[in-house]
């Protein structure tokens, strides 16, 4: 017996959340590493680590690895569709946006969030917030870590949340 | 005892559900299926009336008036202490302590007993406990030098005793163990366990959170020095627990929190401490939740412990069948129902815990996806997570039949294959 989708279930795993999720982008190594860091979301053990290239400060290649639930997983294909080509603060102005979105505000003029959008949906799901914020939290300690000298950033959603 | 134990009355938990009103509740237009038990239980219409009738009748702040109101509370505060010395059979009611929970109750252990121990003492613990009877041993080992040593588990979720038995010595001043894992559901031989701990010198700690609630705990024949648990896991309310003691291991340890009720004579700058266990019991304890407590006692005495855990014992039996049969799933602890407590811990290795709970919430049914605050556990386990279900007295069968056709139904949901019901 299955029953047919449920519609408040559909809106948390929508089309294109489900393709990243089934065909995460951006597993692949990267040549190069500048930065890098590790977020760990202590609610449910998920992991992810977020590597990125970097030719001045425009980020030229970003690999996410780790293991997390559907929507860990899809937000953080969709950041490394997104961020090559950005620089790093396109990037963490990206990051800002979409966590405002996630706690119910709307997008800051201008910012376009592209594939994104599809997570809209989550934030009528409280605890899941931290799952679609973990890769963006997690390269904001990157890029931060980078713009400090380069070392190893690892941080938990839970103290980056608090920070803000 | 010996002959003369009465049969178990078989429960029944249709009857028993219609006393807990949230049961009749609608989640997401479904009924509700609570499958989160461990985590916390729901509560009897009895209780729910207790809380109101000690607020509406009764409330006083306990131990310091003589006027009537005063008086009821403090005879209400301390039937609760003594009904759970009789549920557990502890030696004396001046060995309960009442704290916010279990977690609390191993933190004073680990505080004032442990503030005997130093440079070369050993503390056992093992491989599935709660961060509730790991972390307070590590706060320990930080201060005091204190060495924390760890039983390793066997592949199908059991303490390995031969390692246990090695790792025990004279340097072993504390073993502290859970008597019912909160994600393997493995049921722990205590009773030899603290054998074991006495011939090296060593007192025992039980975490009994997941064993009180769900079989018959004898204190005594347990032969434990410390034992912790938490009402709100046993039908009652949030915010009270216990730790039972043997009393003069409780004559020997320094109080931890000083303040109102716990003194006898106070000056300037000096006081002395009051009797056990009030020298433990700083401050305006939790009186409302411990006079509505001895309603969620008196259900479970009704019902029978034995009952109980025979109840619970064929519904994890049953769930354990249901969830192999679906071929996909990784199930965690021992596949043998006399072994564990009710509860499972499984993984679909398509379907991340956290996405699998939430379709099956969807649909009503509650069950736990995360760490379990297990979190050394999970990694031994090599796992990031795992879904749980944990029963109680009010769930049955169709309970599971609810949760497999749910994780079916996951698997439909996002596009794998899987079995198709009916
Ligand atoms: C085995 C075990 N120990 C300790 C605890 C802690 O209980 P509490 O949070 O009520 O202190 C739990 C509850 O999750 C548990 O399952």
């Amino acid at each position: 017996m299955v029953d047919r989708p449920d519609v408040a279930l559909d809106d948390l795993y929508r089309e294109v959340v489900m393709d990243h999720h089934r065909r995460p982008r951006g597993r692949a190594p990267l040549a190069r590493v500048d930065a890098t860091a590790h977020g760990f979301n202590p609610v449910c053990g998920d992991e992810v680590v977020i590597s990125l290239a970097l030719d001045g400060d425009r980020v030229t290649g970003a690999q996410v690895q780790g293991r997390g639930c559907a929507i860990c997983t899809a937000s953080g294909s969709m950041m490394a569709e997104m961020i090559p080509g950005h620089t790093a603060a396109e990037a963490e102005a990206t990051a800002a946006a979409f966590r405002a979105v996630m706690h119910g505000a709307p997008a800051p003029g201008g910012t376009d969030l592209g594939d994104l959008e599809a997570l809209e949906g989550v934030q009528k799901f409280a605890v899941r917030v931290k799952c679609a914020m973990l890769p963006w939290v997690t390269l904001t300690d990157a890029l931060k870590a980078w713009r400090d000298g380069g070392n190893e950033a690892t941080s938990t959603t839970e103290a980056q949340e608090a920070e803000r | 005892m010996a002959g003369t134990a009465s049969p178990v009355v078989a429960l029944d938990p249709r009857a028993l559900r219609a006393r807990f009103p949230i049961l009749r509740r609608q989640v997401h237009g479904h009924p509700l299926v609570y499958l989160d038990n461990a985590a916390t239980t729901q509560k009897p219409d009895t209780v729910l009336a207790a809380l109101a009738s000690y607020y509406t009748t009764s409330n006083a702040n306990v131990h310091r008036g003589v006027h009537t109101l005063a008086e009821e509370a403090t005879a209400l505060y301390e039937r609760c202490r003594s009904r759970v010395a009789a549920f557990v059979n502890a030696p004396d009611a001046r060995g309960v302590v009442i704290v916010r929970n279990a977690t609390e109750a191993i933190n004073l252990v680990a505080r004032s007993w442990g503030a005997t121990l130093g440079d070369g003492d050993e503390v056992l613990l093992s491989e599935m406990e709660h961060h509730s009877n790991l972390v307070p041993w590590i706060m320990l080992a930080r201060e005091r030098g204190v060495a924390l040593r760890h039983v390793p588990i066997t592949a199908d979720g059991r303490l390995d005793m031969a390692a246990l038995a090695a790792l025990l010595s004279p340097r072993t001043r504390v073993v502290s163990l859970t008597a019912m894992s909160n994600v393997l559901g493995t049921i722990n031989p205590i009773a030899e366990i603290a054998a074991a701990a006495h011939r090296v010198g060593a007192v025992m700690v039980v975490d009994g959170a997941q064993s009180v609630p769900h079989m018959p705990v004898d204190f005594q024949s347990l032969g434990a020095d410390f034992l912790a648990f938490s009402a709100h896991k046993m039908y009652g309310p949030t915010g009270i627990g216990f730790l039972v003691a043997r009393p003069e291991l409780l004559e020997a340890m320094e109080p931890v929190s000083g303040g109102g009720e716990m003194i006898r004579e106070v000056r300037l700058d000096f006081a002395s401490w009051n009797d056990i266990p009030h020298k433990f019991e700083a401050g305006t304890p939790n009186i409302a939740d411990a006079a509505a407590f001895p309603a969620a006692l008196d259900l479970l005495e009704a019902t029978g412990m034995p009952a109980v855990r025979a109840h619970e014992r064929e519904l994890v039996g049953y769930a354990l069948e249901r969830l192999r049969a679906l071929g996909w799933l990784q199930l965690h602890g021992p596949l043998d129902a006399d072994a564990r407590g009710g509860l499972v811990s499984f993984v679909d290795p398509e379907i991340h815990p956290h996405d699998l709970a939430q379709v099956l919430d969807t649909r009503g049914i509650a069950v736990r996806a995360g760490h379990h605050c297990a979190q050394p556990l999970m990694r031994r386990l090599d796992v990031a997570a795992t879904a749980r279900a944990s029963f109680g007295i009010y769930n049955d069968r169709d309970d599971v039949d609810a949760l497999v056709d749910g994780l079916v139904a996951a698997r439909a949901y996002f596009g794998l294959a899987g079995e198709s019901h009916g």
